[in-house]
């Protein structure tokens, strides 16, 4: 049953609750990015779902008019897969965080990535605990003092591209929350795509871990400090666009000239050059945008598929009784 | 083949078979091939599969010793026997292990062949107990199965590594005869499963046959057996073992509330036979889905119960305290879903293969927070039909997650099952709202049940979580009143469940001096004890519990209408500490952790001790 599509505005998408993030928090921003967005993407309402895990930015369904489910910290991704496999109609979507998609819920992501759940997975990374109040998370940059790192983390962190990469996620983009347009072109590629879309956006808590991109978004350094990519165009940045990545000797990336710079292709079959970028670290340019986005069947397609092949799913009893009596079966006569 | 010769055949009541061997003997083939024979000759029967953990442990060695126990009678059956009639002992390693379970003048069957210093030696056996008088007060079949099966397959072309592991279908040949089977239909059978190397099915088959011919031929002595059909209920039967009872009886719920099935798992032992069931029936609606972990498993299905299908799981002790949190989070949306936990030996990774009713305690109390959640165990294979059938019910009648106990010799074990009519199970409404007209996320019905409103349902949008909910809008709420009223309500939910069982009826005497409590796999032991018990005089009645959260309302009063209570667990006591504080029942506990079932003998004395127990020495 399918409610007649109605054109929606942004204010369909706004739920009665009261928003309880701190003032100044970036996830106002992506929630009112997301919100923008959903009547542009054309689906009726019903069809919606947003589903979270434990973290500041797992309030984002309460805050959402669709359906939404408030889960247990790190398994969004697993609860939205089972969703989605019971019900491929609905259009899902996941927001997590760094604590809750990269440590607690580490093992569900990158399963739900390799298996190509349609399912586009926000990732809210502001390199902190916000909820626990300040501790180190499996993003924060080594040597942080945090409250839980008095003397400066030990531990590397995690290249949440990279780590999407390597679980073969077939659409992964990075953006921020302080660049709307960027995010809401981000958004709206994930929306499109058919598959598990990973995105990673920056974003700052005000709280516990403020000005955690500022290198990469005060205006007279940013231009220099990101490379924005755009499919079929070259890896060029710069305020001139005069810089640019091209393939070296030892299967590296250089910097130089823009001339003569590697056009960006996110549809490569293989994941080279989405990796090469996605590892890029200070001072090399941080690549925003969408890395890869390359067709695969989805998990959620291809189980439904066993159920129509008729070659499977025909073989063996047709009915609830014949299933019962499969094998072997003897019967016993009433006594005379 | 006919049965022929001129041995007499004695005709018996009941026997208990077990076949003994190496892991890579195929002993748990050759048990379920006599088994489905004897089922389909008629008799009642109840098997023990007992295997190590290892896939392969080292060769010959006791700790490799696999064991299938069938008790077979033209009577009804219940368990599956205490000590053996007939042993065979595929090598001195299955001797070792098994020698002392012979009943005295039982029947050996040994492979001579295995019994060679070195074999013996890996064994730790000191001398050849064959030669030695230890094995004097038994029967003993002494066979040289390696060079009988080696000329047998002469001329077939199979390698004589092949010919070596066509040893079990000639111990089975053998046992065919000794017991008077008809050979017709396990000839097919070994063509069927052999079919695609029709080399191997010719060699299984001369092996099988020379068996036979060996019992035929040499006419062993005192040892040519039959059994009639048992007068079993009329009906259509299939032999069944608990996991696929279970499996079954999922699918038959989900088909008749008309939903989709999801079954999200991970593998464990003994709990991945249902996972493997349910995958082959997609065209029953059926979406099965290997996790990447226990937790995965059990979210993914709450998943898919938001989503409108019926969510479900299975594991064992380890799996199910990783879905412990899940499984808050499925009492805090009230959201149907099924959890099964096929117990073994507990604690940690425990004794995975072997039987224990180790998580009682783990299913009623085991989650943060009052968290209540029915409890339901299946007491037999077959019985897992109806038990998984009424979890789905309760599930989605109640709109909450419901936990079913199995255990490790239910699910391995096997039994005739009388095939149920499909009609005459209860029906599954699922009741999934369409209406939005005054829709309240938390508003409940009479039996307290909140609406299950499937996004995809226009005008339905809502939010869930597993904050606190507001009592009527579901909105989070950190209220301190409405926290009280809801925590109350989930409780209160639940226990009107036990509003709707059938009266406590004991089996056997309704009054009496001693009332026998159980739950569970110790079904079979204690209905036979109760019988063999009050067939020495005593009154005894026997109530074996399928719910035990909620407890029967009328349980109590039933409890006082017997002198004394006993009740025999697989663990240390938990269904008795459990009665004694949710009922204040005060009972005796038979307790044995062995990772075997109870013997019929140990229940029978504990019954037969406790009635002669006294008031004095009962304080003491």
């Amino acid at each position: 049953m399918t409610a007649p599509l109605i054109k929606l505005t942004k204010k369909d998408f706004v739920s009665d609750q009261e928003i309880r993030w701190c003032p100044g928090c970036a996830d106002f921003a992506i929630l009112a990015g997301v919100q923008k967005l959903m009547p542009e993407l054309g689906i009726a309402r019903e069809k919606i779902v947003f589903v979270s895990g434990i973290g500041c930015s797992s309030r984002f369904p309460y805050y959402m008019n669709t359906y939404g489910f408030h889960t247990i910290h790190g398994r969004a991704p697993a609860i939205a897969t089972g969703l989605k496999m019971a019900n491929p109609d609905l259009n899902v979507w996941m927001v997590t965080g760094d604590g809750d998609a990269l440590s607690i819920g580490g093992n569900h992501l990158i399963h739900a990535l390799r298996r190509n759940v349609d399912l586009k997975i926000l990732l809210f990374d502001n390199r902190i605990y916000g909820l626990t109040k300040g501790q180190a998370s499996p993003t924060s940059e080594l040597g942080k003092k945090t409250k839980s790192s008095p003397f400066g983390t030990v531990d590397r962190p995690f290249n949440p591209l990279s780590l999407a990469l390597g679980a073969g996620a077939t659409f992964v983009a990075r953006t921020s929350a302080n660049d709307m347009p960027h995010m809401l072109n981000v958004l709206k590629r994930a929306a499109a795509h058919k598959g598990s879309a990973f995105v990673e956006i920056w974003q700052n808590c005000v709280v516990f871990n403020d000005g955690a991109f500022d290198e990469w978004s005060e205006k007279d350094v940013r231009d220099e400090r990101l490379l924005k990519l755009e499919h079929g165009k070259a890896l060029s940045y710069g305020k001139a666009k005069d810089k640019g990545l091209r393939i070296g000797g030892g299967f590296t990336l250089e910097q130089g000239a823009a001339e003569g710079a590697v056009v960006h292709d996110e549809a490569r079959d293989d994941v080279a050059l989405a990796t090469a970028l996605a590892a890029l670290e200070p001072p090399w340019p941080q690549v925003m945008g969408v890395l890869r986005a390359v067709s695969r069947p989805t998990v959620d397609a291809l189980a439904r598929e066993q159920e129509q092949d008729s070659e499977k799913a025909l073989k063996g009893p047709l009915t609830m009784e014949a299933l019962l009596q499969s094998g072997d079966t003897w019967d016993v006569e009433a006594d005379a | 083949m006919t049965i022929s010769g001129s041995t007499a055949i004695v005709d018996l009541e009941h026997a208990v078979i077990r076949f003994a061997g190496d892991s890579g003997d195929g002993m748990q083939l050759t048990g379920t091939e006599f088994t489905r024979e004897a089922a389909m000759h008629g008799n009642d029967l109840a098997t023990f599969p007992d295997y190590p953990a290892e896939i392969r442990a080292p060769a010959g060695t006791t700790a490799g010793v696999s064991g299938y126990q069938i008790q077979f009678a033209s009577h009804e059956v219940f368990s599956a026997g205490d000590q053996p009639d007939t042993l065979v002992a595929m090598n001195p390693a299955a001797l070792k292990v098994h020698l002392v379970d012979l009943k005295r003048g039982g029947l050996l069957v040994v492979n001579e062949a295995a019994f060679t210093k070195a074999d013996l030696d890996r064994a730790g056996w000191t001398s050849n107990p064959l030669t030695d008088g230890q094995v004097d007060s038994f029967r003993v079949i002494k066979v040289d199965f390696e060079r009988l099966v080696a000329k047998a397959v002469e001329g077939t072309g199979v390698s004589a590594r092949d010919a070596a592991r066509c040893k079990n279908f000639y111990a089975l040949g053998l046992v065919f005869w000794i017991y008077s089977r008809d050979t017709v239909r396990e000839e097919a059978s070994i063509r069927e499963r052999f079919a695609k190397t029709p080399m191997l099915a010719e060699a299984n088959l001369r092996a099988f046959k020379a068996g036979y011919f060996y019992g035929e031929t040499t006419e062993a002595p005192d040892a040519h057996y039959a059994i009639a059909p048992a007068r079993l209920k009329a009906g259509k039967y299939r032999n069944v073992t608990g996991n696929s009872a279970l499996a079954l009886g999922l699918i038959a719920a989900g088909q008749r509330a008309g939903l989709r099935l999801f079954f999200g798992s991970y593998p464990i032992t003994p709990a991945s036979d249902i996972l493997h069931e349910l995958s082959k029936y997609r065209r029953f609606k059926v979406t099965t889905f290997q996790a990447e972990d226990e937790i995965a498993a059990i979210a993914s299905a709450i998943g898919a119960s938001f989503g409108g299908a019926l969510g479900m799981t299975a594991s064992s002790g380890p799996g199910i305290a990783l879905k412990g949190e899940a499984l808050g989070l499925a009492v805090m949306t009230e959201l149907p879903l099924v959890v099964v936990n096929v117990q073994r030996g507990g604690p940690s990774t425990g004794l995975p293969t072997k039987t224990e009713q180790s998580d009682l305690f783990q299913a009623v109390y085991g989650r943060n927070g009052e968290c209540p959640l029915p409890v339901i165990a299946s007491r037999s294979p077959a019985d897992c039909f109806e038990v998984a059938y009424e979890a789905c019910k309760i599930a989605i009648d109640y709109r909450t997650p419901v936990l079913l106990l199995s255990d490790g010799s239910i699910a391995n074990g096997s039994e005739p099952w009388l095939l149920p009519e499909l009609t005459g199970l209860p029906s599954i409404e699922h009741n999934q709202l369409t209406d939005p007209t005054g829709f309240m996320p938390y508003k409940r019905d009479e039996k307290l049940a909140r609406p299950w409103a499937i996004p995809g349902t226009p005008g339905l949008e809502h939010r869930i979580g597993g904050l606190e909910k507001d009592a009527l809008t579901g909105n989070v709420s950190y209220d301190a009143v409405n926290h009280e009223k809801m925590v109350r309500t989930r409780a209160e939910k639940v226990r009107r469940i036990a509003d709707g069982f059938p009266k406590t009826e004991p089996a056997f005497d309704q009054a009496g001096e001693v009332l026998v409590i159980g739950w569970g796999g110790t079904y079979g032991s204690i209905t036979q004890a109760v019988m063999e018990a009050r067939a020495g005089g005593l009154r005894v009645g026997h109530v074996h519990l399928r719910h035990l959260f909620p407890l029967p309302n009328d349980l109590l009063e039933v409890v006082g209408r017997f002198e004394k209570v006993l009740i025999p667990e697989l663990n240390l006591g938990q269904l008795r500490l459990h009665l004694r504080g949710q009922l204040g029942i005060e009972a005796i506990g038979l307790n044995k952790v062995q990772g075997k079932p109870f013997h019929v003998a140990e229940v029978l004395s504990a019954i037969q001790s406790l009635a002669r127990l006294d008031a004095a020495q009962e304080i003491a």
